[in-house]
């Protein structure tokens, strides 16, 4: 009935993790350094997972190093929650193997979530109780006595920026502060790895701005960040590296940047304001490709300018020249009404 | 799939500590409110039927009406608030408030989370069922100190019928669910084992009934010790009880690992 408690081996595991082991070549734990950032902190190996007859995620394999900052971007669907619960070994594979900080999951996920924090999408904060009631008892589910986490909760109070809010009850807290605390209650175990599911869904400019701005911090901090979102410009600030998905396959991996120079490469023209169709037939010659979207041309010009000098004189045109993004990138991946 | 029960299992034998205490510091903020509600109904009842039948019926096994009632309501509202709490509030926990996916995202196991949901349950049991067992005390209807032994009793009965409700949590689409468990199975049981009248008096087929619902063991404790008479077969009876406490947690972790660890 007991799985037992974690040994000293665990420990030493999730510490180092089996990689940077074995190219020290050392097993005493004492000797061998933790080097952070040679570390593989996730590692997705060939993994599927569906839900009847639906195909969920698709042999999917990707690895974060530590230190990292990983995006996981997708539509609605694609599969980014499913595969966060996989990750947290609430959910299992129907094939592949998963390793988060050295240790399989789901079989060893108890030991892996030690080294984890959560922020989800949807808050689960107690609500009747107060923020520092909250940070306590979200201690305990990790073993910690009331001492241990009042030592700690000053220092989670101030990342989170809610020091005065210490005695306030959750249901009195705005959005924005409440997703504060939930990253706050994600750090208590001290992670090195953060899984946040769409962190800044539904929160005003501010809050998503100072959630940005506090996950910045985290990186500086040298903590390992996987990162669910469908927010473009979410994915290109925070991200050192994502991959794109679409219905549980990847479609693209690599650098924000990177992607956006491979799949777009020039600045993209906007206009409306008139008829999409003739407007196309008139800048084809200029352009590299054209996408049409609702009433807007979407015009990917090496040279703007003869697009311009093209349209001079037609009234009631509004033309927006602008540097491509990632959400470019992902409409170019995963199509919208596609005009080559 | 074994390997997967097993990880849900409780990690440990105090793991679950945490979730009941969580539970405790949401009751302690509700505390005379709740208190109040678990003892108002068993009250009602027993003071209601006690002294109205108890006019007309008089002695039934050679002790008054009222005293022979009080041990089937001491039962009964240990019966009713461990499993409100667990239809319920357990509910809500692991539903809307997606408490329970919070504590999976840390040390605990579904194995703790459903422990801990027990044994606060089981709490809430012994607490209502020793607030009515204070006032027959008081009022002369219950045994001192022999009463005293219907405490772990009340106890055993609060983690049964946790226990099965759990079940039901695990299984049930939404609130709506809940009425048919307390209308079909519940209601039926109170009337079925001796809780308001003596079970001596029903046909064959309905004592055999009875001998396999966990609430007429439970009764079969509780009053002779509030009475101070002789228990017969007492091993029998916690047997029964400790059974429907134990079978029920494992069937419904599976149930809630299906559901929810899918």
């Amino acid at each position: 009935m007991l799985n037992g408690n974690l040994g000293p081996e665990d420990l030493r595991q999730l510490e180092t993790g089996p990689i940077e082991r074995k190219s020290h070549g050392q097993t005493s734990a004492k000797s061998s350094v933790p080097d952070s950032l040679s570390t593989v902190a996730v590692d997705f190996a060939g993994v599927t997972k569906s839900y009847g007859n639906k195909v969920v995620v698709d042999e999917l394999s990707f690895s974060v190093a530590s230190g990292e900052c990983f995006g996981l971007l997708g539509p609605n669907g694609a599969g980014k929650s499913t595969i966060a619960r996989m990750l947290l070994g609430m959910t299992s594979p129907d094939a592949g193997t998963i390793t988060v900080l050295g240790v399989p999951v789901p079989a060893r996920a108890r030991l892996a979530r030690r080294g984890i924090g959560v922020v989800p999408q949807f808050d689960n904060l107690d609500q009747e109780f107060t923020v520092r009631e909250n940070l306590l008892v979200f201690g305990r589910y990790f073993g910690m006595s009331t001492r241990q986490s009042e030592a700690v909760i000053p220092s989670l109070l101030e990342f989170a920026r809610l020091e005065r809010k210490a005695d306030a009850r959750v249901s009195e807290l705005s959005g924005g502060m409440k997703r504060c605390l939930t990253m706050a209650r994600a750090l208590i175990n001290d992670p090195q790895l953060i899984v946040m599911d769409e962190p800044t869904t539904g929160l005003d400019p501010h809050a998503r701005h100072l959630i940005w701005e506090r996950l910045r911090a985290l990186l500086a901090r040298g903590k390992t960040i996987i990162l669910t979102t469908h927010f473009m410009e979410e994915a290109e600030r925070l991200c050192d590296r994502l991959c794109v998905l679409e219905k549980g396959r990847y479609i693209a991996e690599g650098r924000p940047q990177a992607l956006i120079d491979e799949h777009i490469g020039c600045q993209v023209m906007e206009i409306y304001g008139g008829d999409p169709h003739e407007l196309h037939s008139l800048v084809k010659p200029h352009s590299q490709r054209i996408e049409v979207s609702g009433e807007t041309l979407y015009c990917y010009a090496p040279d703007p300018d003869q697009v311009r000098a093209q349209l001079q004189g037609r009234a009631g045109l509004r033309l927006l020249l602008r540097p491509a993004n990632l959400e470019d990138v992902f409409l170019r991946l995963t199509g919208r009404e596609m005009e080559e | 799939m074994i390997e997967g029960f097993a990880a849900a299992l409780p990690a440990n034998a105090w793991n679950w500590v945490a979730v009941w205490r969580r539970n405790y510091l949401a009751w302690k903020k509700v505390a005379l409110v709740s208190i109040l509600g678990n003892l108002a109904d068993p009250m009602i009842y027993l003071f209601g039927l006690g002294t109205g039948l108890g006019i007309m019926v008089g002695h039934v096994d050679g002790a008054s009406y009222i005293a022979f009632l009080a041990a089937g309501m001491v039962a009964v509202s240990a019966m009713t608030a461990s499993t409100l709490e667990t239809l319920y509030a357990a509910f809500a926990r692991m539903h809307s408030q997606r408490t329970w996916e919070a504590m999976l995202y840390t040390h605990v196991t579904l194995g703790d989370i459903v422990l801990g949901e027990l044994a606060w349950a089981a709490t809430k049991a012994f607490l209502a069922g020793t607030a009515i067992t204070i006032v027959t005390v008081m009022l002369g209807y219950a045994a001192w100190p022999s009463v005293l032994y219907a405490l772990p009793i009340i106890a055993l009965t609060g983690c049964a019928f946790a226990s099965l409700a759990m079940i039901v949590t695990a299984l049930s689409p939404s609130y709506d669910y809940f009425v048919f468990y307390q209308t079909l199975v519940l209601t039926p049981m109170l009337f079925l084992s001796g809780a308001v009248f003596p079970l001596n008096q029903l046909p064959d087929a309905f004592q055999k009934i009875a001998r396999c619902m966990p609430l007429s063991h439970s009764i079969d404790l509780i009053r002779p010790v509030m009475l101070d008479r002789p228990i017969a077969g007492i091993a029998l009876h916690i047997g029964v009880l400790g059974l429907y406490a134990l079978l029920p947690f494992f069937l419904s972790m599976a149930l809630l690992r299906r559901r929810l660890m899918r």
